[in-house]
């Protein structure tokens, strides 16, 4: 019951045992969240603070939310209105919160292994909500949950991922997270966007949109972050649409049931064409909710262990 | 100070007693004119070795290191010559500031310091710095360190300009257009969201610069080299004639990227630590020749700018301390290369280099000597480093070749009480 280690840094640092047993603590969080009465004595008496220094709808909103529904006390910092802005750094903030009797600090940072990096000055867990390009686990948990929702096994199964490989850590957590459980996870984008050896995280580079997608059982799209046109990753928006979009004909590449995940926001007309994203195989929206579910079973299970120490 | 050092095991070749006087070896002289006996009792005795690449920060940044501290951590390692590197504050790009230097580290007095010009005004990468006055005020070398030198066309003027001042020329190899990240660009920075700096990036520019030495026929010296494709572009080059000489450091024959995982900056400087592939190339090359010096690249930062998120942290390692124990460790202790290969590395061939005529040991040479302890392992503690950097990977290895005495000009710069 719980897990093992204090913080959750990322999927690399969780078991496949974890994994199942944060999916299954989702499953049951996700009938609080569809019951009439969103309120549990979990976290009641518990402090819990989300720190980003990114923006964020999804993520930070989710995370609130979760902890509210579990009764405990939360707050947040963003980096725009606290001593961030005057220079403060990083170790002296999370120290500062750690020392208000905070017990999980969740945080969005721009700098990969920034979790990492003051986790092991700190008494209170920390949650990574997404840290540079290295990792989001909680996403890929999310991620997971719709997947679990419609698999009876991750073994096997084909994940296909569009898009900007290189700077998503969005992709980094699922293909850790996914290989660990015995899935197949095809990525494909514009080369100038696929990391050197991406390979060795135990995933496969596909060839074409197509390719990625033939015979999925599940198709994930990616955010292209507009700004990397103009460090001449691609050309331009139309060309990056005609060419590594996922449109209806990826789609119909894949297996007949298979479903469309994205983790938003996304960019209509970019990675996807509207008329996919709005398909009756998109389970987009459906993300949103499992989002909540996934992290009250984190924020639980880290609030588990500590109470057992 | 009249010493004498008796049962000194010289270069582990022959036991014997060394006399010196008046800051030379001399010939023996009888225990009772001696100041001072000191019986080494069968260690290693070496010329004093030079480190061709220190950062010693002075002037302007002496809160990460000072000429004082920096010749203090110099002697601890067995080092009695050093060559500054100019990106000081303000840059070594005048006579003035030569000669500050100079002057600090003859006060000092506890190591030779000998500084190293900037090639461009302010390293700005385009105008040529006052080299003919800064070498007669003292340096032995220039480069813009820390930065390449900019571009092709001012690496030609600055090899034929310092041509004729006879003044070697010394380029850190990294291409800007492709570097930019913040370790080795492969599996391990894919894996931990690293944004990475490819191998070309040090390659392209070794390739320019070989191909730029061998048009003029003029000499350069390559700094730091950490790549495979470096090494190999090196060894032909050397082969078909080409002028170019070149060193590595000991993190590049002791460390991979594999290190980088826990996001500790320790592991992070320029070149980034490369993959096991560049560490087997480098220690090839360091027993074929193509290496010509060991250096350490010393470069000592403040806790404030390396405790902090990996991509922000500042790129360098502290070495003088470590240096001469992890090269005979890893690389004299295991056979790949003799003691005499590592006198080579690490004092007659950056001497010859630079012309600083260093390393002799016959009477009337400057009495320049290091004593080590080859036969006892010992921990590497970086709370006993004299540097006022503490940022080393090497905390907590086990060694062989610990410091127990050096001497520069005839007077104990360092003593490890035995």
């Amino acid at each position: 019951m719980g897990l093992k280690n204090k913080d959750l840094l990322g999927m690399k640092q969780l078991t496949p045992e974890e994994i199942m047993e944060i999916l299954d603590t989702a499953r049951m969080m996700k009938m609080v969240i569809e019951s009439g009465n969103k309120k549990t004595t979990h976290l009641q008496g518990k402090s819990i603070v989300t720190l980003f220094y990114e923006n964020s709808t999804r993520t930070r909103l989710s995370f609130e939310l979760a902890s509210k529904y579990m009764g405990s006390a939360s707050a947040n910092i963003s980096t725009s209105g606290s001593s961030v802005n005057k220079g403060e750094s990083l170790l002296d903030t999370a120290r500062t919160i750690d020392m208000m009797g905070t017990d999980i600090i969740i945080m969005r940072h721009n700098q990969s292994g920034a979790p990492h990096f003051i986790a092991p000055y700190l008494k209170a867990s920390v949650v990574n909500a997404g840290d540079g390009m290295n990792e989001h686990p909680t996403q890929a948990l999310l991620d997971m949950l719709t997947m679990y929702e419609r698999f009876d096994t991750f073994e096997g199964k084909k994940i296909a991922i569009c898009g900007d490989i290189y700077h998503s850590r969005v992709v980094r957590s699922n293909a850790i997270g996914l290989t660990k459980l015995g899935a197949n996870v095809s990525v494909y984008g514009p080369r100038t966007m696929m990391p050197i050896g991406i390979e060795k995280m135990g995933v496969t580079v596909a060839d074409s949109v197509i390719d990625c997608c033939r015979d999925a059982d599940a198709v994930m799209g990616l955010r292209v972050q507009l700004e990397r046109q103009k460090s001449s990753l691609f050309p331009s928006v139309p060309e990056y649409a005609k060419f590594y979009a996922i449109t209806k004909e990826a789609l119909a590449a894949a297996k007949p049931d298979a479903f469309l995940m994205h983790p938003g926001p996304c960019n209509h007309g970019v990675e996807l064409p509207t008329e996919v994203y709005d398909c009756d195989q998109s389970v987009i929206n459906e993300q949103v909710t499992n989002g909540v579910a996934v992290r009250m079973a984190v924020l639980y299970l880290l609030m588990a262990r500590r109470n057992e120490l | 100070m009249r010493l004498i050092l008796t049962n000194c095991s010289v270069l582990g070749k022959e036991t014997r007693d060394i006399y010196i006087a008046d800051g030379k070896f001399c010939e023996a002289f009888g225990e009772a004119d001696a100041d001072r006996i000191i019986d080494v009792k069968g260690a290693l005795v070496t010329p004093g070795l030079v480190d061709m690449h220190v950062h010693f920060r002075e002037p302007g940044q002496e809160y990460k290191e000072d000429i004082g501290s920096g010749s203090r951590a110099a002697a601890r390692g067995g080092f009695t010559s050093v060559c500054c590197m100019p990106n000081t504050s303000p840059v070594v790009d005048n006579a003035a500031v030569v000669r500050s230097i100079v002057k600090r580290g003859k006060d000092v007095g506890l190591c030779r310091v000998y500084p190293i010009g900037s090639a461009s005004k302010g390293l700005n990468g385009e105008e040529l710095s006052e080299i003919g006055l800064m070498k007669e005020a003292g340096i032995v070398a220039v480069s813009d360190d820390g930065k390449p030198i900019s571009t092709a066309g001012f690496m030609r003027k600055v090899l034929e300009y310092c041509a004729d001042f006879d003044v070697p020329v010394l380029n850190h190899c990294e291409d800007k257009s492709l570097s930019g990240g913040a370790m080795n660009e492969g599996p391990v920075s894919t894996s931990i969201g690293i944004r990475g700096i490819p191998s070309a990036s040090e390659d392209v520019m070794i390739a320019r610069d070989i191909i730029i030495a061998e048009y003029l026929g003029l000499p350069v010296h390559l700094c730091h080299v950490s790549t495979k494709g470096g090494m190999r572009m090196i060894r032909e080059a050397k082969a078909r004639g080409v002028r170019v000489t070149c060193e590595t450091c000991p993190h590049y024959f002791t460390l991979t990227d594999n290190y980088c995982e826990n996001y500790s900056s320790n592991y992070k400087m320029h070149p980034p630590l490369g993959t096991q592939e560049d560490v087997d190339a480098v220690i090839e090359a360091i027993v074929d020749g193509t290496v010509d010096c060991i250096v350490t690249d010393h470069a000592p930062h403040h806790q404030d700018e390396k405790e902090i998120e990996f991509s922000l942290a500042l790129n360098g390692i502290v070495g003088l301390e470590s240096s001469f124990a992890l090269a005979y460790t890893y690389l004299v202790k295991t056979g790949k290369i003799t003691l005499d290969r590592l006198m080579d590395l690490m004092c007659h061939n950056p001497s010859d280099i630079l012309k600083l005529g260093r390393g002799g040991m016959n009477i009337g040479d400057d009495a320049d000597l290091a004593v080590f302890d080859i036969d006892n392992e010992f921990v590497f503690d970086k709370n006993k480093m004299l540097t006022k950097g503490r940022n080393t990977p090497y905390d907590g290895w086990k060694l062989y070749g610990e410091t127990m005495l050096t001497v520069m000009g005839g007077n104990i710069t360092y003593e490890k009480l035995c």
